[in-house]
């Protein structure tokens, strides 16, 4: 029995890994956006809804295979979120923080919506894209598709890394990230990074949306609200604002609301999600790797 | 919208044309449907909006029966005349579909088939004193007066109302497949979910069964791997999931993924041919639900039902377009027995029904209003609903 609760602890740890590290993609559209505006983008989480369906058309329709689907929907949502932050969080740059945040709150249900309108409030499933298999390492079990979502969701986050990192683009978004003002003093084409930052944060939760897609194989117009609300959580516990913040987040996210599952109760397992958001922000409200700082006036 | 403005347009020409032809215009409330040489039912149906599919089912089934039942001769003497109004699937034109029936003079409703509807029309009719028949509203509400405890008198349903369906998983579970160790995955956002999953339980353990672990989950959920892990490590021969086919065939997929290959069943909130597409054939071979109806190879009644249905509408009947079939063969056979189409007398012939047998079995009413009859047990094989067995518990 003793072995029986070591290896539940393992498969607990493994589901928890390939959950979380759906949150950590769509975490990191949050923290960068959040990063580079101070808004809290809540059309978010239908953002990576839509990145399902694109993922589904294009699987469905185009016969496409997993590593094309993946790009194309990366692209196509890139291209949408940066059209969402032109025509709608461009216009009110200079407007309160409050009204931008509504404002997103307005986006999220307008996408949700339309989408239901125009494709139906029914699931759909999508086709069997990736191999079945599945790997025995003595008792645990561990799915291709799970291998899958961990490998794409390391590799995207490398490719982040090196892009924030060590590109030009990247020094551009840090810097206007530490101080939009004296950034733009520097020469440095604001609009320009905010709309890079809108396209790389929405192609990763795009990319998630597809990973779901295919994992989960069914999408539906009102499936980016929980995970939406979830990654938000893992933002706000790695520190809102801090890239490798969200990856931490999502992953300690999952794992905990695996473990709630497993060894308390299912019921508890959203409590726990949402109590953790609490407890972060009554004790660090910066994040687990958020500095304290001062709020510039 | 356009095709919507169709549709009412439709609908209010043949009830103008129905009331023109028959000779009582709607005039005064006095009007009896069974004046003139027809009779008049009404039914207060899905025809448009969410349930629309399960509303064109229904209507598929009501029109086929009026169709059988006039084609050999009507009901004494005089032929059989739908009044159809949409109910547009919402609360409010349902009851208000239903003032409009009892204005037209109608003689019995069939009543919306989704609860809610079905709860803001009966009222209007039990006022009227008009006796509507609910195919397929499970909820008990529908036929029991929740504030008072009593009986709407002239309110009735079809079929059973959901915790039955708890009862015969239970019995099917325990004497036919034999299992004694089960574990339930409860859909905790839904009323209809845990009343099924209350009723299997204290069916089960009371043929001696041992439920080993409860777990619950969301609606919209979609990963079940940390629960799941949870419920192999108990060791279960059976998994209850009474849930809606989304998250079930979720449930499934993930479920047979990490290797548990014991049966799984649930209620007829299975019932969709969305499971098969999500949770795939092969992961769905060995798993049952309860339903209210099947299509039986060997058994005649259904299959005439089955290919007249296919005949005249090109796909196969769906539940409620059989229970809607049921209801109208049921009201034909209550107003022959009475020998008059007043409301009251079929009101009368509702309450002392001994028997009617139909498509979906043969039922007569508890006291409470309900189909008193069996339920259907189905299993998948290569991703298509069987029957495999009938079952009435109690």
């Amino acid at each position: 029995m003793d072995s029986g609760i070591i290896v539940q602890f393992f498969q607990q740890i493994i589901n928890g890994i390939s959950l979380g590290s759906i949150y950590a993609l769509i975490a990191l559209g949050y923290t960068m956006v959040y990063g580079i505006m101070r808004l809290i983008n809540f059309a978010h989480g239908d953002i990576y809804m839509l990145g399902a369906y694109v993922g589904f058309f294009v699987t469905t329709q185009l016969q496409m295979g997993f590593f094309p689907a993946l790009i194309c929907a990366m692209v196509v949502i890139g291209i949408t979120g940066v059209l969402i932050e032109k025509l709608v969080y461009k216009p009110l740059r200079s407007s309160s923080k409050i009204s931008i945040l509504i404002t997103a709150i307005g986006m999220s249900l307008f996408i949700e919506y339309t989408t239901m309108y125009f494709l139906t409030p029914q699931p759909r499933t999508f086709p069997p894209v990736l191999p079945n298999t599945i790997f025995h390492l003595g008792d645990i079990i561990v799915s291709f598709q799970q291998l899958v979502i961990l490998g794409s969701t390391v590799v995207l986050m490398l490719l982040l890394w090196y892009i924030v990192q060590y590109t030009k683009m990247g020094k551009a978004m840090r810097a206007v990230s530490y101080d939009t003002d004296a950034a733009l003093l520097m020469g440095i084409n604001v609009d320009h990074v905010i709309s890079f930052t809108f396209a790389l944060g929405s192609a990763l939760a795009g990319a998630a949306g597809v990973l779901v897609g295919i994992y989960y194989n069914t999408i539906d117009p009102l499936m980016g609200i929980m995970p939406g609300l979830k990654a938000f959580i893992a933002a706000v516990l790695g520190g809102i604002g801090i890239i490798p913040g969200a990856m931490m987040g999502g992953l300690i996210l999952g794992v905990v609301e695996a473990l709630v599952s497993g060894f308390i109760s299912s019921t508890f397992r959203d409590a726990a999600a949402f109590g953790i958001l609490i407890v972060i922000l009554l004790i660090k409200p910066t994040g687990l790797l958020g500095k304290n700082e001062t709020e510039k006036v | 919208m356009k095709h919507l403005k169709k549709i009412l347009f439709a609908s209010a020409a043949a009830v103008l044309a129905a009331s023109a032809l028959t000779g009582c215009g709607g005039s005064g409330g006095s009007s009896s449907g069974s004046d003139g040489d027809t009779i008049k039912i009404g039914t207060d149906l899905e025809m448009t909006g969410n349930q629309a599919a399960y509303g064109a089912d229904a209507m598929r089934g009501a029109q086929l029966a009026v169709d059988e039942i006039n084609k050999a001769g009507g009901v004494l003497g005089k032929k059989l005349e739908l009044v159809s109004l949409d109910n547009k699937s919402e609360p409010s034109e349902a009851a208000s579909a239903a003032q409009k029936l009892v204005d037209e003079g109608v003689v019995a409703v069939v009543a919306p088939n989704m609860s809610s509807n079905a709860l803001a029309a009966v009222p209007i009719l039990n006022g009227a004193k008009i006796p509507s028949i609910s195919p397929g509203g499970t909820n008990p509400k529908i036929t029991v007066d929740e504030k008072t405890g009593k009986v709407i008198p002239y309110s009735y349903r079809a079929c059973f109302i959901d915790p039955y369906q708890g009862k015969v998983m239970a019995s099917f579970v325990a004497d036919k497949l034999q299992k004694k160790r089960v574990a339930i995955l409860i859909d905790n956002s839904s009323d209809y979910a845990k009343g099924l999953a209350k009723f299997f339980t204290d069916a089960f353990t009371a043929k001696g069964g041992t439920i080993v672990g409860t777990e619950a989950y969301l609606q919209k959920d979609t990963d079940f791997n940390a629960t799941l892990t949870k419920i192999k490590d108990l060791n279960p021969d059976f998994i209850y999931v009474p849930g809606y086919y989304q998250e079930v065939g979720l449930i499934v997929k993930q479920a047979r993924a990490m290797g548990i290959d014991v049966p799984f069943g649930g209620g007829d909130g299975w019932d969709s041919p969305t499971l098969a597409e999500i949770a795939g054939a092969d992961a769905l071979n060995g798993t049952y639900y309860s339903n209210h109806y099947a299509i039986q190879e060997d058994n005649k009644t259904v299959m005439d039902f089955v290919n007249a249905y296919k005949a005249a509408n090109n796909e196969e009947p769906g539940v409620f377009g059989a229970l809607t079939y049921d209801t109208i063969k049921l009201l034909a056979q209550v107003i022959k027995d009475a020998g008059s189409a007043d409301p009251q007398k079929i009101a009368d012939g509702l309450a002392s029904l001994k028997t009617f047998s139909g498509v979906t079995g043969d039922m007569s009413f508890t006291d409470t209003h309900d189909a008193k009859k069996a339920a259907f047990i189905l299993t998948y094989k290569d991703g298509k609903p069987v029957f495999a067995d009938k079952i009435s518990a109690d």
